[in-house]
């Protein structure tokens, strides 16, 4: 910041219980300061100072909570732009994605402010969507997989050119192995979405999951696939709507009605949501399945560890024994114990989200490996993808989801694969 | 067991500094007069620990217990030659019963366990207070007594009965379905959630059964003092805890167990009567164990710190 460096969260950095002033000024209060007390009325007459550089006529005592996103987002703006007394030189202020909260109108507001502001800063624009990319910036660097792939100017390019950038050379057709892939069975439903729909997330989404099928939600950060996925698992109610999960209509949502029901979660937080870490690999593997490996509260131990010596063996999982401590695992591991931990206690859905994450080439053949092996056997799997042609390989079925809605459906079977450009068309 | 050897380190220290130290007697009065009721609390406490809660309502829990227990003793015979025996077990439904509601308050209210079980605390201290009006109620039956008096291969009858508890406190720890839940919700309570655990009711039993060992807990210190009184589990709650932690049950949850509290109980009463064999002056003594908290409490590698809940989230540690 000493730099003149300012950044706009996505996710708003305002403290909600305190005034708009306070806010502005976090930590630099001691220009008010006299003799350890605030002076506040000098503190609200700079605090409108600062808000009338953003156009937004409110008063700096109001509370932080009470206002609209829109408002807040403008309040960050202004708390940013304090920089100018503070710093001299150039200001550069970065927006993260500052508009995904924000309705059109809006969006539109802050645009203007931004262009009028261009005198007084420059800015950094990050964002998924691309008309907003185009609109605003007069320059555009196009990254993918952490690289800066292309900067072009926005009076040459168009959407369509900047989206064929972050697709990138098109990847070998062995990558995605269809020959591997196995036809599933359209007849068995297993998971029905009806129209289902939870503010802020997601909205009206219809989408079924089919014996043996693997179905992929494609959709940026925060799309709101996260939040479907989480929902079939029970852990958010949505707001209207209905799940239906083997021909029964879901009416309590918790995770243990879920796993009940035949679901196994494997979250993308391995470490928190995944394996204990301290817990030997038998033990991480009967924790869904407490009730079958003790009888009358007594644990079958005995049963439990020759379960992990046949999961060891099914999915060759390295470690030294049964007792080895997850924690102590390498993640592609730790992902097979978590993954034998659903499917030896008989889950034939799998909700997998980001299942290859930090994993290294060989991990992440294996676990494709067993995605290939589990819808062999029928399992359903709902997969959110880490990448692109994760996705298009391993699917039968991919969903495109943009702001919480389905934007297209494609179908994956092999022979019929969409490509990266038509996946990356809807997604942004 | 590391701490095994600290407990022998910190033994031959003080035999250094006062020869008398390692005397038979001394010995003795370590294992027997001091130890065994607040080692039934801190093994109950225990489990609390393991899930990544705290429990600081075993003072209340033991005074409710003891004066239930004396009560019911009394009113039936005052022998346990007599129907008097049943207060024994109805002391130990009592604990079970004063656990329950503060896992009840702790889960239903989402209120954070060391704000509903210090609550607790309280209500039990005001409800003893209010059941005797202040007064002791003396147990003074033979039979009860000679858990103390009878002595077996030179120890108190009261230590054979603590150290099969110990065992079943194990057991519970390693054979069963619940003792395996309370470290998968200290593990990770995100983790036992996402794998369909009901962490809420794996919270409420936890607090139930360490309900079970504080009445235990003030059935031996009746036994012990032969009176039943508010003050019964007095400094109960400062010895138990700071016994888990020197143990080496962390407390954010997850790993130790019962043995570290053994271990644990014998460190701080080994120092404990160090001190008082020393002839250190009791405010230093309360210094001493509380610097020994700050120490065996602090995390030993950063990374095992665990990242601080929300208050709103579905439950609270």
């Amino acid at each position: 910041m000493d730099k003149g460096v300012g950044m706009v969260f996505q996710e708003q950095s305002l403290i909600g219980n305190l005034t708009v002033m306070e806010n502005i000024f976090l930590g630099f209060e001691r220009q008010f300061v006299k003799f350890g007390i605030v002076d506040w009325k000098k503190m609200a007459a700079a605090a409108r100072y600062q808000l009338a550089k953003v156009k937004l006529s409110i008063d700096p005592k109001m509370v932080t909570s009470k206002l609209s996103f829109a408002q807040r987002q403008l309040v960050e703006l202004a708390k940013v732009l304090t920089l100018e007394e503070r710093v001299h030189g150039d200001l550069v202020i970065l927006l993260d994605e500052p508009t995904s909260v924000l309705a059109k109108e809006e969006v539109q507001l802050l645009f203007k402010l931004v262009r009028e502001l261009r005198s007084r800063a420059s800015f950094i624009f990050v964002s998924h969507r691309l008309d907003e990319v185009l609109e605003l910036s007069d320059r555009v660097y196009v990254m993918k997989d952490g690289e800066v792939v292309d900067h072009v100017e926005t009076s040459v390019a168009t959407a369509e050119s900047i989206q064929h950038k972050m697709v990138g050379h098109d990847i070998n057709k062995e990558y995605y192995r269809e020959e591997k892939q196995f036809a599933y069975d359209p007849a068995k439903v297993l998971v029905e979405l009806d129209a289902i729909s939870l503010a802020g997330k997601y909205k009206d989404i219809s989408l079924s999951l089919h014996a043996g099928e693997v179905l992929t939600l494609v959709g940026t950060e925060g799309s709101g696939r996260e939040a479907i996925i989480r929902t079939i698992f029970g852990m958010q109610k949505p707001q209207s709507g209905s799940v239906t999960v083997k021909g029964r209509k879901i009416t309590t949502y918790s995770a243990d009605a879920a796993v009940a029901n035949g679901i196994g979660y494997i979250p993308r937080e391995r470490k928190i949501e995944g394996i204990v870490a301290g817990m030997s690999v038998y033990e991480n593997l009967t924790l869904s399945q407490m009730g079958r490996y003790s009888r009358f509260g007594f644990l079958r131990i005995g049963d439990e560890k020759a379960l992990a010596r046949e999961w060891i063996k099914k999915l060759s999982i390295k470690a030294s024994s049964e007792y080895a401590d997850c924690g102590n695992l390498s993640g592609g591991n730790q992902q097979k114990v978590v993954l034998s931990k659903w499917r030896s206690g008989g889950s034939d859905i799998i909700l997998l989200d980001h299942p290859t994450r930090g994993l290294d080439i060989g991990a992440k053949e294996d676990v494709y490996e067993m995605v290939r092996a589990m819808s062999a056997d029928g399992v359903g799997i709902i997969l959110i993808a880490d990448t692109l042609e994760e996705a298009i390989g391993l699917s039968h079925t991919i969903a495109v989801i943009k702001d919480g809605e389905i934007q297209k459906r494609f179908d994956g079977k092999p022979g019929h694969k969409p490509s990266l450009f038509d996946l990356i068309h809807y997604m942004i | 067991m590391g701490a095994a050897t600290g407990a022998r380190r910190a033994g031959m220290f003080f035999s250094l500094v006062n020869p008398n130290f390692m005397s038979l007697r001394n010995f003795a009065r370590i294992g027997i007069s001091m130890t065994l009721p607040p080692l039934m609390v801190a093994v109950g406490v225990t489990f609390i620990i393991i899930m990544g809660s705290i429990d600081l309502s075993m003072e209340g829990a033991v005074a409710v217990c003891a004066v239930v227990f004396a009560a019911i003793f009394m009113w039936l015979g005052g022998t346990l030659a007599s129907w008097a025996w049943l207060a024994l077990p109805a002391c130990i439904v009592v604990g079970a019963l004063y656990g329950l509601l503060n896992g009840l308050v702790h889960v239903k209210l989402r209120i954070p366990s060391f704000m509903a079980s210090l609550s607790m605390g309280f209500v039990g201290i005001g409800l003893s207070l209010l059941m005797t009006g202040g007064d002791r109620i003396r147990v003074e039956d033979k039979i009860f007594r000679s858990l103390l008096t009878e002595r077996y291969f030179g120890f108190p009858l009261m230590v054979h009965v603590a150290l099969l508890v110990i065992l079943i406190a194990w057991f519970i720890q390693s054979r069963t379905a619940i003792g395996r839940n309370f470290y998968a919700v200290g593990g990770g309570e995100e983790l036992a959630h996402a794998s369909g655990l009901d962490v809420k009711r794996v919270r409420v039993l936890g607090f139930m059964l360490a309900g079970v060992f504080y009445a235990l807990g003030a059935l031996f210190a009746v036994a012990q003092i032969g009176i039943a009184e508010t003050a019964t589990g007095y400094n109960f709650m400062f010895v138990s805890i700071t016994s888990v932690v020197v143990g080496g049950t962390a407390l954010w949850g997850g790993n130790g167990g019962v043995w570290n509290t053994l271990v644990g109980v014998l460190i701080v009463n080994v120092i404990n009567n160090g001190m008082i064999v020393m002839g250190l002056p009791r405010y230093l003594q309360d210094g001493v164990l509380g610097l020994l908290v700050i120490l065996a409490g602090r995390p030993v590698d950063g990374s095992q710190i665990p990242r601080i809940r929300e208050v709103s989230g579905p439950c609270l540690s």
